[in-house]
């Protein structure tokens, strides 16, 4: 057995979306260096659960960096200090015995508290609604190799699409930009023969609805990118940006031409 | 009551074609006066609510994440199958099915899985369609893989993120409907009971996971894809959501449950490592692939993996299979590595463990094109256990996984009760006793894509349906029951969290009812599980109020269900007096310790009828025919 640590947790608590939040300090001693940090604060909770306290609410589901559902901001970092890595899949051994660590939600304009560490991301949810997808109904697909995709293009496609839409890039943008996690959708689709023909439509739309949601502007920072536990590159801000510019120019274009977009 | 499976007659690859075009089809001008309620959306559910909705029903979308796409179906890493024969490796429907039906050890239906066979070719093509980005050639070309149980590459993956991205493109056609405004979605809310009226499904109590609202919703036809009970062991591979509630309160409703006890052990998930631990990490089968499962010759070898000489390995499924070697299926592979350990030959800390190693296929192949395959299971790996596992062998051990048992349901994926249609991991269906690997994903979207939107349009053409109403009296009893409930939980106040009694009821499962089954283990757990529920119900504090976000009372909830539902999982593996897939009975194995089937006593389906909690539930047996798949002892060898 290896040794247990201690830490200091300062923890936001707030009871909900329109209640006041502010920072509880809880001490935790014994914990192992191979716990996973959520398995830290269930620890926590099983203490303030057993001595009549409220625990923690945190949003977690699959614990192990696919479902997108934990979301904590650790001494002001969104996951955490690991790179390429979701707040479910940091582990304790991580930190130092004795460390204090801020546990916050993600805090954006569009993400609202729920509850303690609960966020509200349904923002993301509407901005795929509005485009996010092929157009294309069950039962109607070709043989699925008789559209041919370069690897490269492929292997793009899937370094967009990797993205958990867990929000990190928002919560680590100043501007809460939701840039990172639009560009992602765009560029998949846009590297491949199939979201070709709806491009600009898709383009448009997805952007429309992100600023409606209250979402910020990209100022090239890059947090996002650092946040990002899925690694996704600004890269695909850039696509984001030449496609949205080609859409807009098409669509003034395409007005001219009675075509509307 | 008799079980009709409604399974067309005519021959086998001709019965879903025939059974199509029997079906009446609803006017496309009403369909949309139809709402049809869909529960889950995982592979499932969302491919069903999609094409239900594209067809112009009305569909209400129900589920407990914050958004659709996190549904379990996320985690799915190795892949999904289908007789697409691409690689020309003689691959056809035809073996598909008889691959599935024997890796499920003679205990599915034949006519179900020929189906799914058939229609698997056509997954690929519609998510392919969607923008899925499977894995390519450099010709632009579809890749393949293998898994367990085949000899043919026929597995389509997305790097080690398949479910993933098949779930995403399920999502995109979901939400495509939301914006038209043909499916209205409810994250965030669980379905706490099924409203049965004249005895059809005509709606669902919920539960507003942010507000702690209860209300009712009508429909036509309820859909349940709210996956498999993997948690009632605790400790599982699963996201700590998954649950077995919509189901059973189903079940107590008069749904059937089929097969409860076909429970699958994965054998390669990253051990368990301490007491706090919340749950079990897998590892993709595809790393069988590439990777040699293997322990030292002799017990207790303390010295470190890579100064352990070749001679002094015992590659087990390799010398014991040398046909499939380490792509042997998970039963067989699982139960190996567990009577390697029993041996005391088991590796790592708790000697529950076996080596994974990638050494010779680095060496074979190269370290770049083994971070191209599986990049980011090694990468998970590495950040769990700290290990590198490019250069130290993995350690394994098997978990529990998935449940090929659930709601019972025919030919049509409708239930014993008309209106409740059941698709995915919760229905009983395709997988007999043992799931092969990269058929769940199959499975889940060949229900919702292709089969619930034909099936579904029959019985609403067919069945009478009389208006109903929220405030009629079946919907505000089934309202009274749930809000009852949450008060009872509330009120107990006792001294044992909710987390704690769900670790023993996980243990004792594991223990009795886990890799390996015998009369006496099984008669323990069955004597053991209605205490442990009675302290629940005496012991547990449950904290915060009914009206607002508060975990502790969902995971209570859920709680409670699996401490009704395991009672049923264990007579189940109980009266089950065979071996047979996942479910090994030590008093049915054969001189080599294989699992040894009994089918003139057990080639049946056993559905379960609910009578009351700690009430004997009475067992109904649905026989399967095997007119082609002619049930032999299944051997890898
Ligand atoms: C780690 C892992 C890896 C896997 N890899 C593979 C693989 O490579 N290939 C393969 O074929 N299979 C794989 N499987 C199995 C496969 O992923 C699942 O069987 C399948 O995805 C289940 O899909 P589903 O749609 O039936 O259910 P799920 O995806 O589990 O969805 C269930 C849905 O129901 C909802 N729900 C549940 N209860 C309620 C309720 N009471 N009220 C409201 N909503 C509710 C949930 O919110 C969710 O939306 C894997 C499984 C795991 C755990």
């Amino acid at each position: 057995m290896k040794a247990g640590m201690k830490f200091t947790l300062k923890v936001w608590r707030q009871k909900g979306s329109d209640a006041k939040g502010k920072l509880e300090t809880y001490e935790l001693r014994d914990i192992s260096p191979d716990a996973s940090f959520l398995e830290m604060l269930d620890v926590l909770n099983k203490q303030l659960i057993l001595t009549g306290r409220e625990p923690v609410a945190f949003d977690s589901d699959c614990r192990e960096g696919i479902c997108g559902t934990c979301c904590l901001v650790l001494n002001g970092q969104a996951h955490g200090p690991d790179e390429g890595t979701a707040t479910c899949q940091l582990h304790m051994r991580r930190f130092k015995d004795g460390d204090t660590i801020h546990v916050e939600p993600w805090r954006a304009k569009a993400f609202p508290v729920v509850k303690d560490l609960v966020v509200d991301r349904s923002a993301f949810d509407r901005i795929i609604a509005a485009g996010g997808y092929v157009s294309v109904n069950t039962g109607s697909a070709p043989d699925a190799n008789s559209i041919l995709v370069p690897k490269q293009d492929s292997d793009l496609a899937m370094d967009a699409a990797a993205c958990i839409g867990c929000g990190a890039c928002v919560a680590a943008c100043k501007n809460a930009s939701a840039m990172l996690f639009v560009g992602a959708k765009v560029s998949q689709m846009a590297l491949l023969p199939q979201g070709e023909p709806e491009c600009s439509r898709r383009v448009l739309a997805m952007v429309q609805a992100m600023d409606k949601e209250g979402f910020g502007n990209c100022t090239n920072e890059s947090e996002c990118e650092a946040a990002c536990p899925k690694e996704i590159s600004v890269s695909n801000i850039a696509r984001l940006n030449r496609e949205f510019l080609r859409a807009s120019l098409c669509a003034v274009e395409g007005k001219a031409g009675g075509e509307g977009a | 009551m008799t079980l009709n499976s409604h399974v067309p007659d005519g021959p086998l690859a001709e019965k879903w074609d025939k059974h199509r075009f029997g079906l009446k089809l609803v006017n496309p001008a009403n369909k949309r006066k139809y709402e049809i309620i869909v529960v889950g959306t995982g592979l499932a559910g969302a491919s069903a609510a999609a094409s239900l909705a594209e067809l112009g029903y009305s569909v209400k979308v129900f589920c407990i994440q914050d958004s659709p796409r996190r549904a379990h179906s996320i985690a799915a890493q190795g892949g999904i199958n289908a007789s697409k024969n691409y690689p020309n490796d003689g691959d056809s429907v035809y073996r598909l099915f008889y691959d599935t039906i024997k890796g499920g050890d003679y205990r599915a239906r034949e006519a179900n899985v020929y189906r799914l066979a058939q229609v698997s070719g056509q997954i690929i093509d519609q998510c392919v369609a969607q923008g899925v980005p499977f894995a390519r050639e450099y010709s632009g070309h579809l890749a393949n893989r293998s898994f367990g149980g085949a000899q043919v590459s026929r597995t389509f993956y997305a790097r080690g993120q398949t479910g993933q991205q098949l779930l995403l493109g399920a999502y995109g056609a979901l939400m495509r409907q939301v914006a038209t405004g043909k499916v209205t979605l409810f994250p965030r809310s669980e379905m706490l009971e099924l409203v049965v009226v004249n005895g059809q499904a005509r709606g669902i109590v919920t539960r507003s996971l942010i507000t702690g609202r209860i209300e009712s919703h009508t429909a036509q036809a309820v859909v349940l894809a709210t996956g498999g009970y993997g948690n009632v062991f605790y400790l599982s591979t699963n996201a700590k959501t998954c649950n077995v509630s919509a189901s059973w309160r189903a079940h107590r409703k008069g749904a059937f449950f089929a097969n409860p006890c076909f429970t699958q052990i994965h054998p390669t998930c990253i051990p368990v490592h301490g007491e706090y631990q919340s749950k079990l990490t897998l590892m993709s089968e595809s790393l069988r692939n590439d990777g040699r499962v293997w322990v030292p010759s002799k017990a207790d070898d303390t010295r470190s993996p890579e100064s352990i000489p070749e001679g002094e390995r015992d590659y087990f499924l390799e010398r014991k299979y040398p046909s499939f070697g380490n792509l042997v299926p998970r039963d067989v592979a699982s139960r190996n590595a567990k009577q390697v350990c029993d041996e005391g030959r088991g590796v790592g800390e708790t000697k529950l463990a076996v080596y994974l190693d990638l050494r010779d296929a680095i060496q074979r192949i190269g370290r770049r094109t083994i971070e191209e395959k599986y990049g980011n299971l090694l990468q998970m790996y590495e950040k769990i256990t700290g290990q590198d596992p490019y250069r130290v062998p993995m350690m394994i051990f098997p978990a529990v996984h998935y449940t090929m048992g659930g709601l019972w349901v025919d030919y049509n994926l409708m239930s014993n009760l008309p209106g409740l249609f059941v698709l995915g991991e919760a229905n009983f269906s395709d997988h007999g006793a043992n799931r092969l690997g990269a058929s769940a994903l199959m499975q889940g979207l060949a229900d919702g894509y292709f089969i619930l939107p034909y099936t579904i349009g029959g019985y609403l053409a067919n069945a009478s349906l009389p208006a109903v109403k929220v405030e009629q009296t079946e919907f505000k009893a089934a309202e009274k029951e749930a809000a009852d409930r949450i008060q009872k939980l509330l009120a107990i106040r006792g001294k044992r969290t909710v987390d704690d009694i769900h670790r023993q009821l996980g243990l004792l499962m594991w223990d009795r009812c886990g890799m390996a089954r015998s009369e006496k283990g099984l008669l323990h757990a069955k004597a053991k599980i209605p205490e442990i529920r009675e302290d629940f119900w005496k012991n547990v504090t449950v904290t915060g109020t009914p009206g607002e976000f508060n975990q502790v009372l969902e995971h209570a909830g859920r709680l409670a269900d699996f401490l009704e539902f395991a009672e049923l999982l264990v007579e189940d593996a109980l009266i089950r007096r065979e071996s047979c897939g996942g479910h090994f009975r030590e008093e049915s194995q054969t001189p080599e310790g294989e699992a040894l089937r009994d089918d003139d006593g057990f080639s049946h389906v056993a559905a379960w009828e609910f009578q009351g909690v700690g009430q004997a539930p009475v067992l109904h047996k649905e026989p399967l025919q095997f007119e082609y798949a002619k049930p032999s002892q299944r051997s890898y060898k």
